[in-house]
């Protein structure tokens, strides 16, 4: 990388001056070597973030007020993919899947996170190991795990509804069927992003000093009093950044999707980032792919925002 | 009940998940080696005739072999770029001061907030016009730089005492020197920690790749695998055997390295 040799050259000079016969070196031209050498340590990772990230991004806005089909020159259209988008109910239709995503996989992963951090945080053998199994299914593939759920939800011969039926239950046609889809999507996720939850949460019980546990213990509080008036209070800042996480998450979710259900049947699954995928590719609207995408961008930067006031208002920070 | 009683159930109870989280695994294991899986009925926990018939096919039928290089070669690819260039970075914004330093490193920050998706129809365009659509260079370029590693380095460079560089310096090391081999070496830590998930991520990836890939040959691991359920559509054998071979990679790294990844999680929420 031709980077790496204007680094050997910048940065040789200051090996001169070892000896303090080159102490002539006025101080701005100090300051403005030292300068040079920054950036040029910094242009290997600043130059690929400007031209793939920044102006990308600012490309997109400038997209979003066109009509383009990625082929034809790009035509001035104003906020007009903005009032189709938000006039259309289809849109409000994948934000609204998105979000009850979301709403589904959020209290799942917390609860179950919660309850698994305050299990495994206690001092017992194999601890290590039962956290190391809960966390496995997050380093996998999404698309791997989401072929492994088809499969294990596979409405006739999958084993879940298998064994339903050894319990008298007809199972349901999980992600063949439009009103169970969604829920579909919901379970395998929730099974995957579990461990991560945990792992989360563990860090936070972790810096909570025993003392005050003990404290409180001493005078008389009980487990679920400890637990609401000592344990969650202390942890907030951790369950505010699941929760802020979750959802910048959740807004972005679709290699799931994308594998288990393809956004069917009927679209009774389809997510937000999934139509921005099919409007470009697909439908060659990448104009109002791009408008689409700032919309999301934009909820994306609500909530970051929300997580930086409401870090202040309600966090306890020891 | 006495606590001991208590502390026996719980553990049980956490045995019984843990078993149920496994679980799918298993399944897909077994899945993998019950030839005609999926067609009439569900297999059986312990195969009558467990043979690796499934894996023949796909090895045979598919380019499933070539799509596990080219996942390999491009994780190390990406890795190895992203780590070289974060490090460089992370450098700079520890170790100098200099003019505009603030407005580049919220420029890094910026960065960190703009998801993927939204970049899709901009960046296939300039991939477009670069004439880099279905060349691996073009899912390399966006993806060599990470404003969250030069985060996670600096921070780790912010412990490595100044005395050290500066004893470095004295004895007529020049930057390049100090910082490979004075920083660097110790900040090993996290640079592991963050070349793992460089690693898991680049190996999972599957949007970008999805749009700049198009030829079977090129295609890596995840596309390769989705792509299967088009072809296999009711062999389950077959798509179980290909799901097992690109779950097994991160397991094993999982294995080797539980401590950074376990690390990493909880320092940041990244994964």
């Amino acid at each position: 990388m031709n980077e790496g040799t204007t680094v050997g050259t910048v940065a040789a000079p200051p090996r001169r001056t070892r000896a303090g016969s080159r102490k002539v070196v006025t101080a701005s031209a100090r300051r403005r070597r030292t300068t040079v050498t920054a950036y040029v340590f910094l242009a290997p990772s600043a130059i690929p973030l400007i031209a793939f990230v920044i102006v990308p991004m600012v490309r997109a806005a400038w997209v979003s007020m066109h009509s383009w089909n990625l082929i034809s020159p790009m035509k001035w259209v104003g906020l007009d993919n903005y009032r189709e988008l938000l006039t259309d109910s289809h849109t409000l239709t994948v934000f609204g899947h998105t979000l009850l995503y979301v709403a589904g996989v959020l209290p799942l992963t917390f609860a179950g996170g919660l309850a698994l951090a305050l299990a495994l945080n206690k001092a017992f053998r194999g601890r290590n190991l039962l956290r190391g199994i809960y966390f496995l299914p997050v380093v996998t593939s999404w698309i791997a795990v989401a072929i492994v759920w088809r499969w294990l939800l596979n409405p006739s011969v999958g084993v879940v509804n298998t064994v339903l039926a050894q319990f008298g239950v007809d199972g349901p046609g999980w992600w063949t069927s439009p009103t169970w889809s969604l829920p579909s999507i919901i379970l395998a996720s929730a099974w995957k992003d579990l461990g991560y939850v945990m792992v989360l949460l563990l860090a936070g019980l972790q810096t909570i000093p025993t003392d005050i546990q003990e404290a409180a213990t001493l005078d008389g509080a009980g487990w679920w009093r400890r637990l609401r008036s000592v344990t969650l209070p202390l942890l907030s800042p951790q369950i505010f950044f699941v929760v802020i996480i979750s959802l910048i998450n959740g807004f972005q979710v679709f290699d799931q999707v994308y594998a288990m259900t393809g956004g069917g049947p009927n679209g009774s699954s389809e997510v937000v980032v999934e139509r921005i995928y099919d409007l470009t590719f697909r439908y060659g609207q990448a104009g109002a792919a791009s408008a689409l995408s700032m919309l999301l961008f934009a909820a994306i930067l609500v909530v970051t925002l929300v997580q930086i006031r409401g870090e202040r208002k309600w966090v306890n920070y020891v | 009940m006495s606590s001991r009683a208590r502390k026996r159930i719980l553990v049980a109870v956490l045995v019984l998940g843990a078993a149920a989280m496994v679980f799918p695994f298993l399944w897909t294991v077994i899945t993998s080696v019950t030839s005609g899986a999926g067609l009439s009925a569900t297999p059986s926990l312990v195969p009558d005739h467990p043979s690796v018939e499934s894996y023949r096919t796909l090895f045979g039928a598919t380019s499933f072999g070539r799509s596990i290089a080219n996942s390999v070669g491009l994780a190390l690819a990406v890795t190895g770029l992203q780590v070289t260039t974060s490090s460089l970075a992370a450098y700079a914004f520890s170790r100098f001061d200099f003019p505009g330093k603030r407005a580049v490193f919220a420029m890094y920050l910026a960065t960190m907030m703009i998801p993927m998706q939204v970049l899709l129809v901009p960046l296939f365009s300039q991939m477009k016009s670069l004439h880099l659509v279905d060349t691996y260079l073009g899912v390399v370029l966006p993806t060599m730089a990470s404003a969250f590693g030069v985060f996670l380095i600096r921070q780790a460079m912010g412990t490595v005492p100044r005395e050290l560089d500066e004893a470095a310096m004295l004895d007529g090391a020049g930057h390049v020197r100090t910082f490979t081999r004075i920083v660097l070496p110790n900040v090993r830590p996290a640079i592991a920690t963050f070349g793992i998930f460089a690693f898991m991520s680049s190996w999972n990836a599957f949007l970008w790749p999805l749009v700049m890939l198009r030829s079977n040959e090129l295609k890596t691991l995840p596309l390769a695998l989705a792509s299967l359920q088009g072809q296999f559509t009711t062999q389950w054998d077959v798509m179980m055997a290909g799901s097992v071979v690109s779950i097994l990679p991160m397991l094993a790294l999982y294995i080797f390295a539980q401590k950074y990844i376990i690390q990493g999680v909880a320092g940041s929420g990244i994964k």
